[in-house]
């Protein structure tokens, strides 16, 4: 079976600097991959390019059998890869329900002249928004909430809307960047709840992109390592917890103390 | 069955042609006053969606205006010769109709040309591009023989009423508001508070702007029709950057996007300048003033409490 999201020998440059090398990685349809690596390993230059905020300058990606090579961040999500952001991007201004009402209108074909001419099509359009939306901040315990500024909600709730943000465009492919960071350890073990949650019930892929070890080691399939743009290492939490290059891109080089 | 929205605009409607056919017992000054309100809300709202809600920065708004006045008053000045005798109510008003919508079509056009190369900017460079627009059309008009060039055109026939005037302030609060009140319209929003996030949330933000300055530009141009068949003379200078200054003076102090604040806000910054006209010359340094303070007291704008909730 073809994997959901393909890099091939993908690499990225900018100027002299090569933030990403000859990165391979698969994602198959339902599996949770972790991505770690020390800071500045080029974790979030591997999202970017993933979601088309980057193009790669060698190598190619894949998604879905469809090669994503210049599409825009819109169109991918329109193709079905979703994702959250290392500091929360959330519609600031607009209410709790408004910020996952504007996700769902990706597959809404209601646009300007049903807005203006506001027929019995469009009301029933925006009913079934409506219930959708509800139902999404019901699962996710954000529907007393919904009336809310985004801004104004505690850092953990934002964490959660923006999950519930990207689900709302119906993705294959969810990505989290960092989800974990700032949180303390309760929260963190209420994230890890969360993503397992998500998977079994949306069925879909989910990459995770993270420095904190524990919520990695706990929750992935497989984990795979980078270091100053190059993977170290792939495998299972257990077999990449022990590999020696692994702990020292962590810890630093091994040194023989004297004696 | 109509929804609430579509009730209001109709009623609105309606009560601006009653009032409309009572002209003739008002005072000529306050009428005059009363269509320049309408003008002004047209203009004021429909920057409000590119400069509030899209949260772009137009400071052309003035020439799309003059794009849509000079546009309307040239069509009617070349149909009105032809007209035999004195044309009913029902054909000169479908005319009038007809040159509005031309002017405002042609400045949506206008729009068009200027967003899609230029949307790719933001903030400051968006706002310095569309002053150089402004500044292009109203050159442009100064040198143009055929429609008066600097001494302006002159002799436009009167046709603004206040049911135009209201009337299609109506349906531009109309518009503007079912606009961004339905999902499609919250991407506006959403384009505003977060480019990168609309992005990956599946909104393609270049359209989405593209979207508003064509609508924005519209409706200045409809309002520019309007100008012309009220002041009765066109002149370039009409359309200067002052006059793009002063609608964003209202959005900013109705408080960006805010429709209902921005209306208020028209409505105030139109009625100011005529009741200090006792103050003689010292009028403008206090409008100034007003505006000075008024931005201390409330720089969120006059009327912000909340958007409407949504659900």
């Amino acid at each position: 079976m073809n994997p959901l999201l393909q890099l091939d020998q993908v690499t990225i440059r900018f100027g002299g600097l090569t933030a990403v090398s000859e990165l391979n990685l698969a994602i198959g349809t339902g599996e949770l991959v972790g991505l770690i690596g020390p800071n500045g390993a080029g974790k979030t230059t591997a999202f970017n390019l993933i979601t088309g905020v980057y193009q790669p300058t060698t190598g190619k990606i894949t998604f879905n059998g469809r090669a994503t090579g210049g599409l825009k961040a819109h169109q991918l999500a329109r193709l079905g890869i979703a994702r959250t952001f290392q500091n929360i991007r959330l519609f600031a201004s607009l209410s709790v329900f408004d910020n996952v009402r504007t996700a769902v209108q990706l597959h809404r074909p209601h646009g300007i002249i049903n807005a203006l001419w506001r027929g019995r099509g469009f009301r029933e359009g925006e009913a079934e928004v409506e219930r959708e939306v509800l139902e999404l901040l019901e699962i996710f315990g954000l529907s007393k909430a919904r009336n809310n500024e985004a801004r104004s909600l505690p850092y953990g709730d934002q964490r959660r809307l923006e999950i519930v943000r990207a689900l709302a465009t119906r993705p294959k492919l969810l990505l989290l960047d960092e989800p974990a960071a700032g949180m303390n350890p309760t929260e963190k073990v209420e994230l890890t709840r969360l993503i397992r949650f998500i998977q079994e019930k949306f069925h879909i892929s989910v990459l995770l992109v993270e420095h904190d070890m524990r919520v990695v080691m706990g929750i992935c399939d497989r984990v795979a390592v980078l270091d100053y743009g190059v993977k170290i290492a792939e495998g299972t939490p257990e077999s990449v917890r022990k590999n020696p290059k692994v702990i020292e891109a962590y810890l630093g080089e091994e040194v023989t103390a004297p004696h | 069955m109509h929804t609430r929205a579509k009730r209001f605009l109709i009623l609105a409607i309606l009560v601006a042609a009653g009032v409309s056919a009572l002209s003739a017992y008002f005072n000529r000054y306050y009428l005059g006053v009363a269509i320049d309100v309408g003008i002004n809300i047209i203009l004021a709202v429909s920057l409000n969606l590119i400069n509030g809600h899209t949260g772009q920065f137009s400071l052309g708004h003035a020439g799309f205006m003059a794009v849509g006045g000079y546009t309307a008053a040239a069509i009617t000045l070349a149909i009105t010769p032809h007209l035999s005798g004195s044309p009913s109510v029902v054909l000169s008003g479908l005319l009038f109709a007809g040159s509005l919508l031309a002017g405002g079509l042609l400045a949506a056009i206008a729009g068009l040309a200027v967003g899609i190369p230029t949307l790719r900017l933001r903030g400051d460079y968006l706002a310095i591009v569309t002053l150089g627009f402004g500044e292009i059309i109203r050159v442009v008009l100064q040198n143009m023989e055929c429609v008066g060039a600097a001494s302006g055109l002159s002799g436009i026939p009167e046709r603004t009423t206040l049911f135009w005037s209201f009337g299609l302030a109506a349906v531009t609060v109309y518009v503007i508001g079912s606009l961004v009140n339905s999902t499609y319209g919250r991407g506006f929003i959403a384009v505003h508070d977060d480019e990168v996030a609309a992005s990956a949330s599946g909104i393609n933000p270049t359209r989405y702007k593209v979207t508003a300055f064509v609508i924005g530009a519209f409706f200045a141009g409809l309002a520019g029709g309007l100008f012309a068949h009220h002041k009765l003379f066109l002149s370039p200078t009409n359309f200067d950057f002052m006059k793009s200054i002063d609608i964003v003076v209202m959005v900013i102090l109705g408080g960006m996007g805010r429709t209902g604040g921005v209306i208020v806000a028209a409505i105030i910054l139109t009625l100011l300048p005529e009741f200090l006209r006792p103050f003689a010359e010292y009028r403008m340094i206090i409008y100034a003033l007003l505006i000075i303070l008024l931005m201390i007291a409330r720089p969120q704008g006059l009327f912000s409490f909340g958007r409407a909730k949504a659900a």
